[in-house]
């Protein structure tokens, strides 16, 4: 009966039945002083990393933390969050604090405050960038967060958080093309729209100025 | 007459490279006869200069060898090993030490306080003896004792008590168990260790460890040098102090007194900091120790490899055995898995035992047949002691699994 091996691999070749007494020990040294002379010389043979020094490509399916994203060089005037506060509802375990920023009267200027991401409650699970219909907050490839100062340095805030949407390209090029493109196109439809409001509206102005002149001569005559 | 001529004269040779590592005792001892002190203390000073001496060496070849071994270690799994303290790592040893030194000393609700403390500092104290019987170089021998060899046996057993010292005052299971396995290891194998020394003994007819190295003197047809791994009989006796020097030193594949992945670490489970690095201190003396006692035994000391090699100082041949030895260790240790205790103790007992006993008639034959002119008859050890190794090797090698495995359970 042939059952297939647990786990999965190839059978090994038959065992000799009889070979040289030490053989196998000998064999086993060849081994190791190929590995210890070749690790010399042999560039493919050091796979390690040495990290300080030098670092490893990340993935672009490598996700860590949340940034905020913005367009243009001005981080304050480009910044895409609105301050909606969807991600603060959902982020599972609330490490998203957000105040929505008002003028003098009131009104909300569709922009944050404060919004403050704590690192150590943070779980990388991605929700907020998921949920985001602003297209403003994405996962980050940040991995070296390490600070000695455990409240502030631990607390992202604004001037942390916001980064621009040329890194986002940098980081995750598909993602963020596609993004750019959708936002394009929405940008663009909304000019398409604006011009064709404009111009209907110019259209009706000219229809009513038409209605009037027409009119107008009438109450004249009248 | 100053005192610098009065050293010259004391000894003509003083300045040259041979007499270097003995320098500082003589001229301890030469400088305390200028200034008028007695024999005794003069004799005394000269022997703590001399210990001195080899401990300074030795404890700077651990430091090194703790270096060498991680770096060769990784390169072998194709790493680098420690390379950040110092110039390619060099400070590491020193940052070993302050990390031990400075880390918490326990001990144990349960322990022996005492026996817990003595344990570690007594480990260091054999080694350190049979160092001194050693002849390192032609004129550096620190304690030139006529019964040298039996010296370093005795003192060599002393290890045993301090293992099972730390095993049992550490109140705790698992160092207890490391000390049975350790003792039970350590006594199987100092059989053939000291009785593949026994043709050695017999072929000198002496106990003076310089005496064996002389007698190690000279080249076969001009180009072969005489040591006794040269013979047949020696040849076969060195694999055997070989391998029962490994599993003396409790080295790799033999490591089963610390089998990290059975026992914790052995004796050694309830220990840190210094006492911890102790440990390991005495065992790299004790490995120094026991290959110092191969080389001296088997690869002819301080003698040279070559003829016309004799400009070179003497321990300068002795230290380049030494560290062939010690790296052929570490290569052992890089290949090799550790072995299970039941394989332990029936190779000890039923292959090695039973061949150190053979190489004594051998060693007896050979010399007799030599010395009385029949130099064919001696070739007659070759087959007395190869049936023997074939036989055993085959007996050993044979497989006990079977030839394939059925999983009753995991497969189904």
């Amino acid at each position: 009966m042939n059952t297939p091996s647990i786990n999965h691999l190839p059978a090994p070749p038959p065992l000799r039945r009889w070979s040289l007494p030490g053989w196998g020990l000998l064999q086993g040294l060849w081994v190791t002083a190929l590995n210890m002379v070749q690790s010399y010389y042999r560039k493919e043979r050091m796979t390690t990393v040495q990290y300080p020094e030098e670092r490893a490509p990340i993935s672009p399916n490598f996700r860590n933390f949340p940034f905020l994203c913005y367009d243009g060089s001005d981080p304050v005037a480009g910044l895409r969050c609105t301050a909606c506060s969807i991600c603060e509802k959902e982020c599972p375990p609330q490490c998203i604090y957000i105040v929505l920023d008002r003028d003098e009267a009131g009104k909300s200027l569709k922009r944050p405050k404060v919004f403050d991401i704590d690192l150590t409650v943070c779980m990388n699970c991605g929700i907020c960038s998921e949920v985001c219909p602003f297209d403003s907050i994405y996962m980050d490839g940040q991995y070296e967060l390490s600070t000695d100062d455990r409240f502030g340095g631990l607390l992202f805030g604004l001037d942390r958080l916001s980064k621009s949407a040329d890194y986002h390209m940098q980081l995750r090029p598909e993602q963020a093309t596609e993004i750019a493109t959708r936002r394009k196109a929405d940008e663009d439809k909304k000019l398409a729209a604006q011009a064709a409001k404009a111009a209907k509206a110019q259209a009706d102005k000219a229809k009513k100025d038409q209605e009037v002149s027409e009119s107008q001569p009438q109450g004249e005559s009248a | 007459m100053s005192l610098l001529d009065q050293l010259q004269q004391a000894n003509p040779a003083l300045w040259s490279p041979e007499w270097l590592p003995r320098l500082p005792q003589r001229l301890v001892e030469i400088l305390l006869q200028y200034f008028g002190a007695p024999d005794w203390l003069v004799t005394l000073a000269g022997f703590v200069v001399a210990a001195a001496t080899v401990v300074a060496v030795f404890l700077t070849g651990f430091a090194l060898l703790s270096l060498v071994e991680r770096k060769t270690l990784a390169r072998v799994q194709n790493r680098i090993g420690p390379n950040r303290a110092g110039w390619f790592g060099i400070l590491q040893p020193v940052a070993d030490g302050i990390k031990m030194l400075t880390k918490e000393d326990i001990v144990p609700a349960k322990a022996e306080w005492f026996l817990h403390l003595a344990a570690p500092v007594l480990i260091v104290v054999p080694p350190i003896l049979a160092l001194g019987v050693i002849p390192y170089g032609r004129e550096w021998v620190p304690v030139p004792l006529e019964l040298g060899l039996l010296f370093f046996f005795a003192a060599g057993t002393l290890t045993e008590l301090s293992v099972f010292m730390a095993g049992w005052a550490s109140g705790s299971k698992f160092p207890m168990l490391g000390a049975m396995r350790a003792i039970s290891q350590m006594v199987s194998y100092e059989l053939p260790l000291m009785i593949s020394a026994l043709g050695v003994i017999m072929v000198t007819g002496s106990l003076s460890l310089p005496a064996i190295v002389a007698n190690q003197a000279g080249f076969h047809l001009g180009f072969i040098p005489a040591w006794n791994i040269f013979t047949p009989w020696g040849l076969s006796a060195g694999l055997i102090f070989y391998v029962a020097s490994i599993a003396e030193a409790n080295r790799c594949p033999f490591d089963l007194p610390e089998g990290e992945s059975e026992i914790v670490a052995g004796h050694m489970t309830e220990y840190s900091g210094f006492k911890y690095a102790l440990f390991f201190m005495g065992e790299y003396l004790g490995l120094f120790s026991i290959a110092g006692l191969g080389v001296t035994l088997f690869l002819g000391g301080w003698q040279a490899p070559l003829p016309g090699l004799g400009f070179v100082p003497s321990w300068l041949w002795f230290f380049a055995k030494l560290a062939a030895v010690i790296m052929s260790y570490l290569w052992i240790r890089a290949t090799f898995p550790r072995v299970r205790i039941d394989q332990l103790m029936r190779f000890g007992w039923l292959c090695m035992i039973p061949m150190a006993l053979l190489t004594i008639p051998a060693a007896g034959m050979w010399e007799l047949c030599n010395r009385s002119g029949h130099g064919v008859l001696a070739w007659l050890t070759v087959p007395l002691l190869l049936i023997p190794w074939v036989f055993l090797t085959v007996l050993y090698n044979r497989r006990l699994a079977p030839a394939t495995r059925t999983y009753t359970f995991a497969d189904s």
